[in-house]
Protein backbone atom coordinates (compact mmCIF):
# COMPACT_ATOMS: atom_id res chain seq x y z
CA UNK A 1 0.00 0.00 0.00
CA UNK A 2 1.83 3.03 -1.44
CA UNK A 3 0.55 6.64 -0.58
CA UNK A 4 -0.07 7.27 -4.52
CA UNK A 5 -2.43 4.31 -4.92
CA UNK A 6 -5.37 6.32 -3.07
CA UNK A 7 -7.03 9.95 -2.84
CA UNK A 8 -6.07 11.72 0.14
CA UNK A 9 -7.42 10.05 3.13
CA UNK A 10 -8.63 7.10 0.78
CA UNK A 11 -11.61 8.24 0.15
CA UNK A 12 -12.30 10.44 -3.11
CA UNK A 13 -13.39 13.27 -3.34
CA UNK A 14 -17.12 13.04 -4.35
CA UNK A 15 -17.58 10.96 -1.50
CA UNK A 16 -16.39 12.75 1.16
CA UNK A 17 -17.96 15.70 -0.60
CA UNK A 18 -21.62 13.80 0.33
CA UNK A 19 -20.29 12.78 3.84
CA UNK A 20 -19.64 16.88 4.22
CA UNK A 21 -22.96 17.38 4.14
CA UNK A 22 -24.48 15.12 6.18
CA UNK A 23 -21.90 16.10 8.86
CA UNK A 24 -22.91 20.20 8.21
CA UNK A 25 -26.75 18.89 8.33
CA UNK A 26 -26.00 16.71 11.55
CA UNK A 27 -24.18 20.08 13.35
CA UNK A 28 -27.29 21.98 12.05
CA UNK A 29 -29.73 19.77 13.63
CA UNK A 30 -28.04 18.68 16.67
CA UNK A 31 -28.49 14.98 17.98
CA UNK A 32 -30.42 14.46 14.47
CA UNK A 33 -29.25 11.05 12.85
CA UNK A 34 -28.24 12.10 9.23
CA UNK A 35 -28.77 9.09 6.63
CA UNK A 36 -25.90 8.69 4.98
CA UNK A 37 -24.38 6.62 1.89
CA UNK A 38 -21.96 4.48 3.48
CA UNK A 39 -19.07 3.11 1.53
CA UNK A 40 -17.05 0.16 1.79
CA UNK A 41 -13.72 0.35 3.63
CA UNK A 42 -10.73 -1.86 3.42
CA UNK A 43 -11.46 -3.03 7.25
CA UNK A 44 -14.84 -4.95 8.76
CA UNK A 45 -17.88 -3.07 10.04
CA UNK A 46 -17.88 -3.11 13.69
CA UNK A 47 -14.22 -2.11 13.40
CA UNK A 48 -14.99 1.63 13.11
CA UNK A 49 -15.95 1.98 9.30
CA UNK A 50 -18.73 4.80 10.33
CA UNK A 51 -15.90 6.96 12.50
CA UNK A 52 -13.13 6.00 10.02
CA UNK A 53 -15.89 7.43 6.58
CA UNK A 54 -16.16 10.75 9.40
CA UNK A 55 -12.53 11.21 10.05
CA UNK A 56 -11.71 10.67 6.31
CA UNK A 57 -14.04 13.49 5.48
CA UNK A 58 -12.84 15.58 7.89
CA UNK A 59 -8.85 15.49 7.51
CA UNK A 60 -6.69 17.94 5.78
CA UNK A 61 -3.05 17.36 5.38
CA UNK A 62 -2.03 19.75 8.29
CA UNK A 63 -4.13 18.05 10.79
CA UNK A 64 -2.75 16.20 13.89
CA UNK A 65 -4.56 12.50 14.40
CA UNK A 66 -4.87 10.59 17.62
CA UNK A 67 -6.62 7.62 17.74
CA UNK A 68 -8.26 5.40 20.81
CA UNK A 69 -9.85 2.89 21.62
CA UNK A 70 -11.63 2.37 25.14
CA UNK A 71 -9.28 5.26 26.18
CA UNK A 72 -5.73 3.67 25.18
CA UNK A 73 -3.90 4.78 22.19
CA UNK A 74 -1.90 1.20 21.76
CA UNK A 75 -4.47 -1.35 21.01
CA UNK A 76 -5.15 -3.01 17.89
CA UNK A 77 -8.27 -1.30 16.77
CA UNK A 78 -6.68 2.38 17.41
CA UNK A 79 -3.33 1.42 16.12
CA UNK A 80 -4.56 0.14 12.79
CA UNK A 81 -6.97 3.17 12.12
CA UNK A 82 -4.15 5.72 12.87
CA UNK A 83 -1.96 3.71 10.67
CA UNK A 84 -4.25 3.79 7.75
CA UNK A 85 -4.62 7.82 7.60
CA UNK A 86 -0.84 7.78 8.20
CA UNK A 87 -0.62 5.95 4.91
CA UNK A 88 -3.45 7.14 3.36
CA UNK A 89 -3.58 11.02 4.18
CA UNK A 90 0.11 10.99 5.44
CA UNK A 91 -1.00 13.15 8.49
CA UNK A 92 0.74 13.50 11.73
CA UNK A 93 -0.15 11.30 14.16
CA UNK A 94 0.39 11.80 17.99
CA UNK A 95 -0.75 10.28 21.35
CA UNK A 96 -0.71 13.36 22.70
CA UNK A 97 -4.65 14.74 23.43
CA UNK A 98 -3.58 18.51 23.74
CA UNK A 99 -1.42 17.88 20.03
CA UNK A 100 -4.35 16.14 18.29
CA UNK A 101 -6.72 18.35 15.90
CA UNK A 102 -8.68 15.16 15.32
CA UNK A 103 -9.61 12.14 18.04
CA UNK A 104 -11.11 9.29 16.34
CA UNK A 105 -12.68 7.72 19.64
CA UNK A 106 -14.59 4.29 20.34
CA UNK A 107 -16.25 4.25 24.02
CA UNK A 108 -14.34 6.96 25.69
CA UNK A 109 -13.93 11.08 26.49
CA UNK A 110 -10.39 11.92 26.83
CA UNK A 111 -10.21 13.14 30.29
CA UNK A 112 -8.69 16.34 29.31
CA UNK A 113 -10.98 18.82 28.59
CA UNK A 114 -10.98 19.29 25.02
CA UNK A 115 -10.95 23.03 22.85
CA UNK A 116 -12.56 24.64 19.99
CA UNK A 117 -9.67 23.95 17.29
CA UNK A 118 -10.56 20.03 17.99
CA UNK A 119 -12.84 17.83 16.31
CA UNK A 120 -13.73 14.29 18.00
CA UNK A 121 -14.81 11.91 15.83
CA UNK A 122 -16.82 8.74 17.47
CA UNK A 123 -17.45 5.21 16.28
CA UNK A 124 -21.01 4.08 16.40
CA UNK A 125 -22.57 0.56 16.89
CA UNK A 126 -26.17 0.98 17.03
CA UNK A 127 -26.97 4.99 16.38
CA UNK A 128 -30.75 4.63 17.29
CA UNK A 129 -30.89 4.81 20.80
CA UNK A 130 -35.02 3.49 20.70
CA UNK A 131 -33.82 0.32 18.92
CA UNK A 132 -33.65 -1.69 21.24
CA UNK A 133 -37.89 -1.84 22.39
CA UNK A 134 -39.18 -1.04 18.94
CA UNK A 135 -37.35 -2.60 16.60
CA UNK A 136 -39.22 -0.98 13.32
CA UNK A 137 -36.83 1.65 11.67
CA UNK A 138 -40.24 3.44 10.48
CA UNK A 139 -41.40 3.49 13.74
CA UNK A 140 -38.67 5.13 15.28
CA UNK A 141 -38.00 7.61 13.06
CA UNK A 142 -41.65 8.69 13.45
CA UNK A 143 -41.26 8.58 17.48
CA UNK A 144 -37.98 10.91 16.53
CA UNK A 145 -39.75 13.81 14.33
CA UNK A 146 -42.75 13.43 16.62
CA UNK A 147 -40.87 13.69 19.47
CA UNK A 148 -42.35 10.78 21.36
CA UNK A 149 -39.89 9.45 23.50
CA UNK A 150 -41.75 7.89 26.24
CA UNK A 151 -40.18 4.80 25.39
CA UNK A 152 -37.21 5.93 26.35
CA UNK A 153 -38.45 6.14 30.46
CA UNK A 154 -39.55 3.15 29.71
CA UNK A 155 -36.02 1.15 28.99
CA UNK A 156 -35.22 3.51 32.56
CA UNK A 157 -37.89 2.57 34.55
CA UNK A 158 -37.35 -1.39 33.70
CA UNK A 159 -33.56 -1.08 34.85
CA UNK A 160 -35.01 0.87 38.14
CA UNK A 161 -37.90 -2.09 38.61
CA UNK A 162 -35.02 -4.88 38.08
CA UNK A 163 -32.03 -3.23 39.45
CA UNK A 164 -33.17 -0.96 42.56
CA UNK A 165 -31.12 1.81 39.98
CA UNK A 166 -30.50 2.72 36.43
CA UNK A 167 -28.45 0.34 35.97
CA UNK A 168 -27.48 1.76 32.52
CA UNK A 169 -23.72 2.17 32.78
CA UNK A 170 -22.85 3.07 29.14
CA UNK A 171 -24.56 4.48 26.20
CA UNK A 172 -26.35 6.01 28.38
CA UNK A 173 -29.45 7.99 26.82
CA UNK A 174 -29.31 12.12 26.34
CA UNK A 175 -31.86 14.37 25.40
CA UNK A 176 -29.88 17.21 23.05
CA UNK A 177 -31.22 20.69 23.09
CA UNK A 178 -34.44 19.88 24.51
CA UNK A 179 -35.07 17.96 21.26
CA UNK A 180 -33.47 14.56 20.00
CA UNK A 181 -32.91 11.82 21.94
CA UNK A 182 -29.32 10.65 21.23
CA UNK A 183 -27.27 7.69 21.69
CA UNK A 184 -24.15 9.30 22.47
CA UNK A 185 -22.29 5.59 21.63
CA UNK A 186 -21.35 3.05 24.28
CA UNK A 187 -19.22 5.39 26.54
CA UNK A 188 -19.56 5.10 29.60
CA UNK A 189 -22.16 7.29 31.49
CA UNK A 190 -19.36 8.86 33.65
CA UNK A 191 -18.37 10.50 30.19
CA UNK A 192 -21.99 12.00 30.01
CA UNK A 193 -21.45 15.59 31.70
CA UNK A 194 -18.54 16.21 29.02
CA UNK A 195 -20.65 15.65 26.09
CA UNK A 196 -21.41 19.66 26.62
CA UNK A 197 -17.96 20.66 25.59
CA UNK A 198 -16.19 23.24 23.34
CA UNK A 199 -15.05 20.42 20.49
CA UNK A 200 -17.06 19.78 17.76
CA UNK A 201 -18.50 15.94 18.06
CA UNK A 202 -19.09 13.46 15.23
CA UNK A 203 -20.88 10.42 15.47
CA UNK A 204 -20.34 7.95 12.86
CA UNK A 205 -22.53 4.55 11.89
CA UNK A 206 -20.98 2.83 9.18
CA UNK A 207 -23.29 -0.36 9.16
CA UNK A 208 -26.50 1.63 9.69
CA UNK A 209 -25.45 4.72 7.89
CA UNK A 210 -26.30 7.46 9.80
CA UNK A 211 -24.11 10.65 11.10
CA UNK A 212 -25.47 12.73 14.34
CA UNK A 213 -23.33 15.74 15.57
CA UNK A 214 -23.58 17.86 18.39
CA UNK A 215 -21.55 21.46 18.14
CA UNK A 216 -19.74 23.16 20.35
CA UNK A 217 -21.55 24.22 23.82
CA UNK A 218 -24.65 22.03 22.48
CA UNK A 219 -26.52 21.61 26.13
CA UNK A 220 -26.90 18.00 26.47
CA UNK A 221 -29.22 16.08 29.14
CA UNK A 222 -29.15 12.35 30.42
CA UNK A 223 -32.39 11.59 30.96
CA UNK A 224 -33.66 10.31 34.04
CA UNK A 225 -36.36 10.42 36.64
CA UNK A 226 -37.00 12.84 39.52
CA UNK A 227 -36.35 10.20 42.74
CA UNK A 228 -33.52 8.40 40.42
CA UNK A 229 -31.17 11.23 38.94
CA UNK A 230 -28.67 10.90 36.90
CA UNK A 231 -25.16 10.44 38.14
CA UNK A 232 -21.91 10.15 36.24
CA UNK A 233 -20.51 7.37 38.46
CA UNK A 234 -16.77 5.48 38.27
CA UNK A 235 -15.54 3.22 40.44
CA UNK A 236 -14.61 4.89 44.09
CA UNK A 237 -11.12 4.44 43.82
CA UNK A 238 -8.05 6.67 42.99
CA UNK A 239 -5.71 5.80 40.08
CA UNK A 240 -3.25 3.04 41.30
CA UNK A 241 -0.67 4.83 39.02
CA UNK A 242 -1.23 8.80 39.05
CA UNK A 243 -3.30 8.78 41.96
CA UNK A 244 -6.00 10.55 39.85
CA UNK A 245 -9.10 11.07 41.69
CA UNK A 246 -11.37 12.27 38.75
CA UNK A 247 -10.41 10.15 35.44
CA UNK A 248 -12.29 6.96 34.36
CA UNK A 249 -10.46 3.60 36.04
CA UNK A 250 -10.33 0.38 34.20
CA UNK A 251 -9.90 -2.61 36.93
CA UNK A 252 -6.82 -4.94 36.23
CA UNK A 253 -6.53 -7.94 38.00
CA UNK A 254 -2.61 -8.13 38.49
CA UNK A 255 -2.30 -11.45 40.17
CA UNK A 256 -3.67 -15.23 41.06
CA UNK A 257 -4.23 -13.81 44.23
CA UNK A 258 -6.85 -11.53 42.88
CA UNK A 259 -4.97 -8.60 43.25
CA UNK A 260 -6.47 -5.60 41.69
CA UNK A 261 -4.93 -2.62 39.78
CA UNK A 262 -7.41 0.76 39.18
CA UNK A 263 -5.71 2.53 36.60
CA UNK A 264 -6.87 5.36 34.23
CA UNK A 265 -8.52 4.29 31.25
CA UNK A 266 -7.37 7.34 29.30
CA UNK A 267 -3.69 6.14 28.72
CA UNK A 268 -2.48 9.48 27.83
CA UNK A 269 -4.22 11.57 30.60
CA UNK A 270 -2.33 8.77 33.16
CA UNK A 271 1.57 9.59 31.87
CA UNK A 272 0.81 12.56 31.14
CA UNK A 273 0.73 13.15 35.03
CA UNK A 274 2.92 10.72 35.91
CA UNK A 275 5.62 12.58 33.94
CA UNK A 276 4.48 15.42 35.51
CA UNK A 277 5.36 13.81 39.15
CA UNK A 278 2.20 12.37 40.34
CA UNK A 279 2.70 9.03 41.89
CA UNK A 280 -0.43 6.27 42.68
CA UNK A 281 -0.43 3.98 45.41
CA UNK A 282 1.12 1.48 43.09
CA UNK A 283 2.91 3.40 41.31
CA UNK A 284 6.46 3.88 40.52
CA UNK A 285 8.48 7.20 39.96
CA UNK A 286 7.83 7.80 36.02
CA UNK A 287 11.75 7.57 35.68
CA UNK A 288 12.18 3.78 36.83
CA UNK A 289 9.27 2.91 35.09
CA UNK A 290 10.06 0.29 32.23
CA UNK A 291 7.11 0.42 30.48
CA UNK B 1 -75.23 17.07 23.67
CA UNK B 2 -72.41 17.01 22.04
CA UNK B 3 -71.45 13.75 20.54
CA UNK B 4 -68.06 12.41 21.73
CA UNK B 5 -67.72 10.81 18.36
CA UNK B 6 -69.37 11.55 15.20
CA UNK B 7 -68.58 9.10 12.49
CA UNK B 8 -70.19 10.56 8.83
CA UNK B 9 -70.57 8.31 5.49
CA UNK B 10 -66.81 6.28 6.26
CA UNK B 11 -65.83 4.08 3.22
CA UNK B 12 -62.58 2.27 3.29
CA UNK B 13 -61.15 0.19 0.06
CA UNK B 14 -58.46 -2.26 -0.38
CA UNK B 15 -58.65 -1.84 -4.12
CA UNK B 16 -61.22 -2.83 -5.55
CA UNK B 17 -62.74 -4.59 -2.70
CA UNK B 18 -64.87 -3.09 -0.04
CA UNK B 19 -63.33 -2.79 3.79
CA UNK B 20 -66.55 -0.98 4.69
CA UNK B 21 -69.04 1.48 3.19
CA UNK B 22 -70.62 4.96 3.94
CA UNK B 23 -70.74 4.08 7.68
CA UNK B 24 -72.27 7.03 9.92
CA UNK B 25 -73.22 6.96 13.81
CA UNK B 26 -73.00 9.00 16.72
CA UNK B 27 -71.34 8.21 19.96
CA UNK B 28 -72.32 10.18 22.68
CA UNK B 29 -70.03 10.15 26.06
CA UNK B 30 -70.48 6.72 28.29
CA UNK B 31 -72.36 5.22 25.84
CA UNK B 32 -70.93 1.71 24.34
CA UNK B 33 -71.29 0.95 20.55
CA UNK B 34 -71.12 -2.70 20.03
CA UNK B 35 -70.31 -3.65 16.43
CA UNK B 36 -71.08 -7.70 15.03
CA UNK B 37 -70.95 -9.25 11.46
CA UNK B 38 -69.59 -12.49 10.36
CA UNK B 39 -65.86 -12.78 9.45
CA UNK B 40 -64.94 -10.16 6.81
CA UNK B 41 -68.13 -8.03 7.14
CA UNK B 42 -65.41 -5.04 7.63
CA UNK B 43 -65.67 -4.33 11.62
CA UNK B 44 -62.04 -4.16 12.12
CA UNK B 45 -61.66 -2.12 8.98
CA UNK B 46 -64.14 0.14 10.76
CA UNK B 47 -62.72 0.02 14.00
CA UNK B 48 -59.23 1.01 12.38
CA UNK B 49 -60.55 3.91 10.65
CA UNK B 50 -62.14 5.23 13.83
CA UNK B 51 -59.24 4.85 15.92
CA UNK B 52 -56.68 6.91 13.20
CA UNK B 53 -55.05 3.74 12.55
CA UNK B 54 -56.39 3.60 8.92
CA UNK B 55 -56.91 6.67 6.47
CA UNK B 56 -60.67 6.17 5.14
CA UNK B 57 -60.84 6.58 1.79
CA UNK B 58 -64.27 9.25 2.20
CA UNK B 59 -65.65 9.96 5.11
CA UNK B 60 -65.32 12.27 8.38
CA UNK B 61 -64.58 10.66 11.94
CA UNK B 62 -65.23 13.90 14.37
CA UNK B 63 -63.81 13.60 17.85
CA UNK B 64 -64.68 15.84 20.69
CA UNK B 65 -61.32 17.22 21.74
CA UNK B 66 -60.62 19.03 25.23
CA UNK B 67 -59.51 21.66 22.99
CA UNK B 68 -61.58 22.58 20.26
CA UNK B 69 -64.12 20.79 20.35
CA UNK B 70 -65.50 18.27 17.61
CA UNK B 71 -62.52 17.76 14.94
CA UNK B 72 -61.77 15.89 12.16
CA UNK B 73 -59.58 13.24 13.23
CA UNK B 74 -58.97 11.76 9.42
CA UNK B 75 -57.85 15.56 8.12
CA UNK B 76 -55.75 16.93 12.09
CA UNK B 77 -52.51 16.50 11.37
CA UNK B 78 -50.64 13.14 12.21
CA UNK B 79 -48.74 14.67 15.35
CA UNK B 80 -51.95 15.36 16.58
CA UNK B 81 -54.17 12.15 15.42
CA UNK B 82 -51.08 10.52 17.66
CA UNK B 83 -51.31 12.64 20.60
CA UNK B 84 -55.18 11.87 21.30
CA UNK B 85 -53.92 7.90 20.37
CA UNK B 86 -52.23 8.29 23.46
CA UNK B 87 -53.89 10.28 25.58
CA UNK B 88 -57.78 10.54 25.05
CA UNK B 89 -58.27 7.26 22.81
CA UNK B 90 -57.69 3.63 24.17
CA UNK B 91 -57.03 0.31 21.69
CA UNK B 92 -57.27 -3.31 23.22
CA UNK B 93 -56.27 -5.53 20.66
CA UNK B 94 -57.50 -8.93 20.10
CA UNK B 95 -54.12 -10.46 20.64
CA UNK B 96 -52.17 -9.36 23.61
CA UNK B 97 -49.19 -9.47 21.52
CA UNK B 98 -50.39 -6.64 19.18
CA UNK B 99 -51.27 -4.45 22.43
CA UNK B 100 -48.44 -5.07 24.77
CA UNK B 101 -44.54 -4.92 24.55
CA UNK B 102 -43.73 -8.82 25.15
CA UNK B 103 -40.09 -8.12 26.11
CA UNK B 104 -41.07 -5.42 28.79
CA UNK B 105 -42.53 -6.02 32.53
CA UNK B 106 -45.88 -5.50 33.56
CA UNK B 107 -45.34 -2.55 35.48
CA UNK B 108 -43.33 -1.13 32.52
CA UNK B 109 -46.55 -1.96 30.21
CA UNK B 110 -48.96 0.08 32.45
CA UNK B 111 -46.20 2.47 33.11
CA UNK B 112 -45.62 3.32 29.32
CA UNK B 113 -48.60 5.68 28.74
CA UNK B 114 -47.56 8.00 31.96
CA UNK B 115 -44.44 8.01 30.88
CA UNK B 116 -45.71 8.80 27.42
CA UNK B 117 -47.61 12.27 28.48
CA UNK B 118 -44.53 13.23 30.79
CA UNK B 119 -44.43 11.44 34.36
CA UNK B 120 -41.27 11.39 35.36
CA UNK B 121 -41.40 9.65 39.28
CA UNK B 122 -40.34 6.10 39.17
CA UNK B 123 -42.17 6.38 42.67
CA UNK B 124 -45.25 7.37 41.52
CA UNK B 125 -45.49 5.51 37.85
CA UNK B 126 -44.48 2.57 39.93
CA UNK B 127 -47.67 2.94 42.88
CA UNK B 128 -50.28 3.71 39.78
CA UNK B 129 -48.81 0.56 38.04
CA UNK B 130 -49.78 -1.35 41.14
CA UNK B 131 -52.88 0.00 41.44
CA UNK B 132 -54.07 -0.60 38.04
CA UNK B 133 -52.87 -4.47 38.45
CA UNK B 134 -54.93 -4.85 41.43
CA UNK B 135 -58.19 -2.77 38.97
CA UNK B 136 -57.33 -5.85 36.90
CA UNK B 137 -57.06 -8.41 39.06
CA UNK B 138 -53.23 -9.08 38.56
CA UNK B 139 -51.83 -9.88 41.82
CA UNK B 140 -48.96 -6.90 42.94
CA UNK B 141 -45.77 -9.20 42.87
CA UNK B 142 -46.67 -9.71 39.33
CA UNK B 143 -45.23 -6.62 38.22
CA UNK B 144 -42.07 -7.38 37.32
CA UNK B 145 -42.38 -10.60 35.03
CA UNK B 146 -42.56 -10.07 31.26
CA UNK B 147 -46.25 -10.78 30.04
CA UNK B 148 -44.97 -13.86 28.39
CA UNK B 149 -44.99 -15.39 31.37
CA UNK B 150 -48.76 -14.68 31.43
CA UNK B 151 -51.82 -16.49 30.63
CA UNK B 152 -53.90 -15.47 27.69
CA UNK B 153 -56.68 -13.94 30.01
CA UNK B 154 -54.16 -12.12 32.28
CA UNK B 155 -52.27 -10.92 29.17
CA UNK B 156 -55.63 -9.21 27.90
CA UNK B 157 -56.36 -7.63 31.39
CA UNK B 158 -52.83 -6.35 31.35
CA UNK B 159 -53.83 -4.75 27.95
CA UNK B 160 -56.52 -3.26 29.25
CA UNK B 161 -54.73 -1.88 32.75
CA UNK B 162 -52.34 -0.56 30.26
CA UNK B 163 -54.77 1.49 28.21
CA UNK B 164 -57.09 2.74 30.38
CA UNK B 165 -53.83 3.94 33.03
CA UNK B 166 -53.83 7.74 31.80
CA UNK B 167 -57.84 7.87 31.85
CA UNK B 168 -59.21 8.18 28.52
CA UNK B 169 -62.52 9.03 27.24
CA UNK B 170 -62.64 6.84 24.18
CA UNK B 171 -61.83 2.87 24.25
CA UNK B 172 -61.77 0.85 21.05
CA UNK B 173 -61.81 -2.77 21.73
CA UNK B 174 -61.33 -5.15 18.75
CA UNK B 175 -62.57 -8.65 19.90
CA UNK B 176 -60.76 -8.46 23.17
CA UNK B 177 -62.52 -11.93 24.28
CA UNK B 178 -61.72 -13.59 21.33
CA UNK B 179 -59.57 -16.78 21.18
CA UNK B 180 -60.18 -16.79 25.27
CA UNK B 181 -61.50 -19.94 27.20
CA UNK B 182 -64.98 -19.46 28.07
CA UNK B 183 -64.81 -18.94 31.69
CA UNK B 184 -61.41 -16.72 31.13
CA UNK B 185 -64.00 -14.54 28.94
CA UNK B 186 -66.75 -14.31 31.66
CA UNK B 187 -64.50 -13.25 33.92
CA UNK B 188 -62.67 -10.26 31.19
CA UNK B 189 -66.27 -9.38 30.66
CA UNK B 190 -67.27 -9.06 34.25
CA UNK B 191 -64.11 -6.52 35.23
CA UNK B 192 -64.93 -4.60 31.16
CA UNK B 193 -68.44 -4.29 32.88
CA UNK B 194 -67.77 -3.13 36.06
CA UNK B 195 -65.13 -0.51 34.59
CA UNK B 196 -67.00 0.79 31.80
CA UNK B 197 -69.14 1.76 34.72
CA UNK B 198 -67.24 2.84 37.57
CA UNK B 199 -65.26 4.92 34.98
CA UNK B 200 -68.30 5.94 32.42
CA UNK B 201 -66.36 4.73 29.38
CA UNK B 202 -67.24 5.22 25.95
CA UNK B 203 -66.59 2.75 24.19
CA UNK B 204 -66.51 0.82 20.72
CA UNK B 205 -66.42 -2.83 20.99
CA UNK B 206 -66.07 -4.52 17.75
CA UNK B 207 -66.83 -8.91 18.29
CA UNK B 208 -69.00 -11.77 16.73
CA UNK B 209 -69.84 -12.51 20.04
CA UNK B 210 -73.77 -11.19 20.74
CA UNK B 211 -73.15 -12.46 24.60
CA UNK B 212 -70.08 -9.59 24.48
CA UNK B 213 -72.73 -7.20 23.07
CA UNK B 214 -75.52 -8.13 25.63
CA UNK B 215 -73.61 -7.61 28.66
CA UNK B 216 -71.92 -4.73 27.59
CA UNK B 217 -73.07 -2.55 24.70
CA UNK B 218 -75.73 -0.23 24.86
CA UNK B 219 -76.43 0.36 21.28
CA UNK B 220 -75.60 -2.06 18.38
CA UNK B 221 -74.50 -1.71 14.81
CA UNK B 222 -75.12 -5.19 12.69
CA UNK B 223 -72.58 -5.66 9.57
CA UNK B 224 -72.42 -7.41 6.29
CA UNK B 225 -70.35 -6.93 3.30
CA UNK B 226 -68.89 -3.84 4.38
CA UNK B 227 -72.30 -1.74 4.95
CA UNK B 228 -74.12 -1.40 8.31
CA UNK B 229 -77.42 -3.39 8.11
CA UNK B 230 -79.12 -2.73 11.71
CA UNK B 231 -78.47 -0.14 14.19
CA UNK B 232 -80.17 0.29 17.57
CA UNK B 233 -80.64 -0.38 20.87
CA UNK B 234 -78.73 -3.64 22.05
CA UNK B 235 -82.06 -5.33 23.74
CA UNK B 236 -83.98 -4.02 20.98
CA UNK B 237 -81.86 -5.56 17.91
CA UNK B 238 -81.37 -8.38 19.67
CA UNK B 239 -84.65 -9.52 21.01
CA UNK B 240 -86.76 -7.90 18.04
CA UNK B 241 -84.30 -8.17 14.59
CA UNK B 242 -85.66 -6.15 11.78
CA UNK B 243 -83.21 -7.25 8.99
CA UNK B 244 -82.89 -11.01 7.65
CA UNK B 245 -79.29 -11.10 7.76
CA UNK B 246 -79.64 -10.09 11.84
CA UNK B 247 -82.42 -12.28 12.50
CA UNK B 248 -80.30 -15.11 11.11
CA UNK B 249 -77.47 -13.67 12.89
CA UNK B 250 -79.64 -13.52 16.27
CA UNK B 251 -80.89 -17.30 16.02
CA UNK B 252 -78.91 -20.07 17.26
CA UNK B 253 -77.66 -21.26 13.80
CA UNK B 254 -75.18 -19.06 13.51
CA UNK B 255 -73.94 -17.99 17.02
CA UNK B 256 -70.50 -19.94 17.47
N1 LIG C 1 -55.09 -5.26 4.46
C1 LIG C 1 -56.08 -5.70 3.68
N2 LIG C 1 -55.88 -5.80 2.36
C2 LIG C 1 -56.87 -6.23 1.53
N3 LIG C 1 -58.10 -6.57 1.96
C3 LIG C 1 -58.35 -6.49 3.27
C4 LIG C 1 -57.36 -6.06 4.20
N4 LIG C 1 -57.89 -6.07 5.44
C5 LIG C 1 -59.15 -6.49 5.29
N5 LIG C 1 -59.44 -6.74 4.00
C6 LIG C 1 -60.74 -7.18 3.44
O1 LIG C 1 -61.72 -6.25 3.85
C7 LIG C 1 -62.91 -6.92 4.23
C8 LIG C 1 -63.24 -6.56 5.67
O2 LIG C 1 -62.24 -7.13 6.52
P1 LIG C 1 -62.17 -6.88 8.09
O3 LIG C 1 -60.89 -7.42 8.56
O4 LIG C 1 -62.48 -5.47 8.36
O5 LIG C 1 -63.39 -7.80 8.57
P2 LIG C 1 -63.80 -8.22 10.06
O6 LIG C 1 -65.26 -7.99 10.13
O7 LIG C 1 -62.97 -7.54 11.05
O8 LIG C 1 -63.51 -9.76 10.04
P3 LIG C 1 -63.06 -10.75 11.26
O9 LIG C 1 -64.29 -11.00 12.05
O10 LIG C 1 -62.60 -11.97 10.56
O11 LIG C 1 -62.00 -10.06 12.02
C9 LIG C 1 -62.65 -8.39 3.99
O12 LIG C 1 -63.14 -8.70 2.70
C10 LIG C 1 -61.16 -8.50 4.02
O13 LIG C 1 -60.73 -9.58 3.24
MG1 LIG D 1 -61.56 -8.23 12.53
ZN1 LIG E 1 -3.84 7.44 36.07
Amino acid sequence: MTVSAYNFAYLDEQTKRMIRRAILKGLAIPGYQVPFASREMPMPYGWGTGGVQVSAAVLVPDDTFKVIDQGADDTTNAVSIRRFFEKTAGVAVTDDTAKASVIQTRHRIPEMPLRADQILVYQVPIPEPLRFLEPSEVETRKMHSLEEYGLMHVKLYEDISQHGAIATAYAYPVKVEGRYVMDPSPIPKFDNPKLTMDAIQLFGAGREQRIYALPPHTQVVSLDFEDFPFEASKADHACDLCGAVDSYLDELIVDDAGGRLFMCSDTDYCSTRRAAGHVGAQGVPVKEDVA
Amino acid sequence: MTPLLQVEAVSKFYGARIGCTDVSFDLYPGEVMGIVGESGSGKSTLLNCLAGHLPPDAGAVRFDTRADGLRDTVTMNEPERRMLGRTDWAFVHQHARDGLRMNVSAGGNVGERLMAVGARHYGDIRNTATDWLGRVEIAADRIDDRPSAFSGGMQQRLQIARNLVTGPRLVFMDEPTGGLDVSVQARLLDLMRGLVREMGLSAIIVTHDLAVVRLLADRLMVMKDGHVVETGLTDQVLDDPQHGYTQLLVSSVLQV
